[in-house]
């Protein structure tokens, strides 16, 4: 090449590489983007135009009323009522630990957190992938755990004193009914979709009515039906918990959802996996738990997750037999009379969402991350 | 019996014991008397406590005198029995489901197709919106409107008016009140009719296409057959139809057609979160359909909206109708949250049944059966429609 050069000295020939002219301003940066993905035709640029007005109508009115106009401190309603265009967050302040804790007694609250420490050490590892031990972690989460923080957070020996299920509330007991429902419904869950798929008819027919009947029905017709009938059908003398028998309503309801996602992986297991553990000798149980279910629930675990999301916002109804999750004990402190302005119920209310949505979304983009780690197929 | 059965049940020399055919039997046995028991221990539980409350089980006491005061869509006096009552719950619960249905299809279709628009901004606000109130309890977004949206509405007395007529309060939403006179009917009439004629023409049209290939806008025609046939037919009977305008006093407003907070609160609170659910799965039935459909599509010369309507829809409606028909019944169940606005549905009644009477075990009977069979009235319904639209194998 450079011979070439060197010999001739021809005008027409360049004996420099020219530097790349940049890209059409009409077609790269602000611009470009902006014609490609707002104006690219006049219908574009009509949905654009309503598209900013309403976000500008929501967004302003929200970012005034959630930060500018808020009231930020004060101790009682005084602060807020003479500022009712803007979010109360002293009432938020003021409160939260009844939020977080209910009425659990103050000087045991560390019993609560401990509890809370306990959860994260548990599911933390259990959530990465690459984390060691996790069959031990399993055992944590299924047995360890509920024991120990059921032990725990009841109290009642060791110079622990006992606090009674009637003043746990708040966040905490959103965690705890829902943390039981999920721990509970999965090996229900597996043991009805198993039997939903079993070739005994009795066995089949007894779970497709207890899978049928409770997806049925409405989360709130069985917590009443665990509330009103559960007592009639026991003996006379026993007594459970009330919140017991709200745990076992949830989780009843949960399993018969997780059953249902369930199946849906044993049937994604190629029916050579059957035939091949069958072929090897293995019994039926064996084959369910060393061949299929590891791969059945690593299809469904997106599903599961799901069910989980599902199950975090239900919790939300045991309200209804007067168990104090996180949800009505905000509503309950909007009644107030210290706080209660007409500012006072968006506030609480957004509070709840927010702490809802960021647990749900962030199961949720657990979720996705799983379902990406695990799609191995060829995506466009 | 199979081959195989067969051949293992009579292979000599192994213990009867091992047989499939007698373990299955042997555990099939196993559970239903276990369940049996369970169920005869449960029943003698109740019989014993319910003889201790001094309670009569049965359902007689549907016959007796409610004296309830609450307001439903069917008219409920305090005369009327409990079984009145609790079929005016039913009617609220079908009501604000089916109302629920309708206005989540809608929404929840547009904010699909908008979540795959090609326009950023319009993606972004339906991502928003779908990531906010999917992550949310319904019962939360029922709160939201009920207590930080309708009760912060100004009184009746200040309330915003649109005109005379239509008014939005604390109170509720009033409008004015349609009364149709009898020769409606004629109305009505023509209406069927017409839909009827514009069936037959969308038919003529398409058996000419196919025939000849020429097009025909039968969805314009159509419409103007039904606008016309009906209209005439309105005024020739002489426009039996007027408004019953609601009247404001000095503290309410009375007359008209009233939505009520708790009716309103529910309502969109219901079609809104599960709008979002909707709108995920319609996303999620578009994006199911190959690519090279639209590809093959658009190489065929087919327009844009063509490609949509004729191409993609029919096999998306395939990936998204099963998981449709389950977001159709969670709406039917979670119209249950009624109860905690105070909107007087089928739970909410049947509660305030449960109070005074203490039928427990037949007031969740009543429950169970009438959710048992709304959902399974859905699901029959849309499995008609599934496999109408399902693929159909050679």
């Amino acid at each position: 090449m450079s011979d070439i050069q060197a010999e001739t000295d021809l005008f027409f020939v360049r004996q420099k590489v020219v530097e790349p002219m940049p890209p059409p301003t009409r077609s790269s940066g602000l611009i470009g983007w902006a014609r490609a993905n707002l104006f690219g035709s006049v219908f574009d640029t009509i949905l654009s135009i309503v598209g900013i007005t309403v976000a500008l109508l929501i967004i302003i009115p929200l970012v005034k009323w959630a930060l500018i106009d808020a009231t930020w401190v004060g101790d009682n309603r005084e602060a807020c009522a003479a500022n009712t265009a803007g979010a109360c967050w002293a009432f938020i302040h003021a409160n939260i630990g009844q939020f977080i804790y209910g009425r659990y007694p103050d000087p045991e609250r560390w019993r609560v957190n401990l509890f809370f420490l306990l959860l994260v050490a548990g599911i933390v590892p259990m959530a990465i992938p690459s984390a060691p031990f996790k069959q031990l972690n399993l055992l944590y989460i299924f047995i360890i755990f509920p024991v120990v923080s059921g032990l725990l957070l009841v109290g009642g020996f060791a110079g622990l004193p006992e606090v009674d299920t009637e003043v746990w509330g708040g966040l905490f007991l959103t965690l705890v009914v829902s943390y039981v429902g999920m721990a509970l419904s999965l090996p229900f869950g597996i043991l009805l979709a198993l039997g939903r798929r079993s070739e005994m008819p009795g066995v089949r027919a007894v779970c497709v009515a207890v899978i049928e009947v409770a997806r049925g029905v409405p989360l709130i017709t069985v917590l009443f039906m665990a509330s009103v009938m559960l007592p009639l059908f026991l003996p006379e003398g026993v007594n459970f918990d009330k919140l017991l028998r709200a745990l076992i309503g949830v989780s009843l309801f949960a399993s018969a959802y997780m059953a249902e996602v369930i199946r849906g992986g044993l049937q994604a297991v190629p029916k050579g996996q059957y035939e091949g553990a069958k072929a090897m000798g293995l019994n039926y149980w064996q084959m369910t738990r060393l061949i299929i279910l590891p791969q059945a629930i690593r299809i469904v675990i997106p599903g599961i997750v799901n069910t989980f999301i599902g199950l975090f916002k239900d919790t939300s109804l045991v309200y209804i037999i007067s168990i104090f999750e996180l949800l009505s004990t905000i509503r309950n402190s909007l009644a107030d009379p210290v706080w209660a302005t007409s500012t006072t119920p968006g506030t609480g209310l957004a509070f709840a969402a927010a702490v809802f949505w960021i647990f749900c979304f962030g199961m949720s983009q657990y979720s996705q991350y799983t379902e990406r780690r695990l799609n191995t197929g060829h995506k466009r | 019996m199979s081959v195989a059965d067969a051949g293992r049940t009579s292979s000599p020399g192994v213990n009867w014991l091992y047989k499939p055919a007698v373990r299955q039997f042997v555990i099939q046995a196993a559970l239903v008397v276990a369940i049996l028991g369970l169920i005869a221990w449960l029943v003698h539980n109740t019989a014993v406590n319910l003889a201790d409350r001094h309670i009569a089980s049965g359902f007689g006491f549907l016959n007796q005198r409610s004296s309830f005061d609450i307001v439903t869509f069917l008219p409920l006096t305090a005369e009327d029995s409990y079984g009145r009552a609790i079929l005016a719950g039913l009617v609220d619960t079908i009501i604000v489901s089916v109302l629920a249905i309708i206005i989540a299809t809608i929404v929840g279709v547009l904010v699909g197709i908008a979540r795959l628009s090609s326009n950023w901004l319009i993606r972004a606000l339906s991502t928003v919106y779908v990531e906010t109130l999917r992550n949310i309890p319904p019962l939360l977004v029922i709160l939201f409107w009920y207590l930080a949206v309708i009760a912060a509405l100004p009184s009746p007395r200040d309330a915003i008016t649109l005109g005379s007529a239509i008014s939005l309060s604390n109170r509720g939403f009033y409008m004015p009140k349609p009364i149709f006179g009898a020769p409606f009917v004629w109305t009505v009439g023509a209406f069927a009719i017409s839909l009827v004629v514009a069936y037959f023409v969308k038919r003529w049209a398409s058996a000419r296409q196919m025939r000849t290939g020429t097009p025909f806008h039968s969805f314009w025609a159509g419409l103007a057959i039904v606008v016309a046939l009906t209209l005439i037919a309105f005024v020739a009977t002489g426009a039996p139809l007027s408004f019953e305008v609601p009247v404001k006093t000095r503290f309410n407003v009375n007359g008209g057609l009233t939505l009520s907070p708790e009716f309103t609160s529910l309502l969109l609170a219901l079609a809104l979160y599960t709008a979002s659910f909707i709108a995920e799965i319609v996303r999620a039935g578009i994006l199911a359909v190959s690519h090279g459909q639209t590809e093959a599509a658009r190489a065929l010369g087919l327009r844009h909206g063509t490609t949509l309507r004729l191409v993609i829809l029919p096999q998306a409606l395939r990936v998204i109708v099963p998981p449709l028909t389950s977001e159709y019944l969670n709406i039917i169940k979670n119209s249950s949250l009624a109860v905690a606005v105070g909107y007087a549905d089928l739970v909410a009644v049947g509660q305030s049944v449960l109070n005074p009477t203490g039928q427990a075990i037949e007031v969740v009977a009543i429950w169970m059966t009438f959710y048992l069979g709304l959902s399974i009235l859905t699901s029959v319904g849309m499995n008609i429609f599934n496999r109408r639209i399902a693929l159909t194998e050679r």
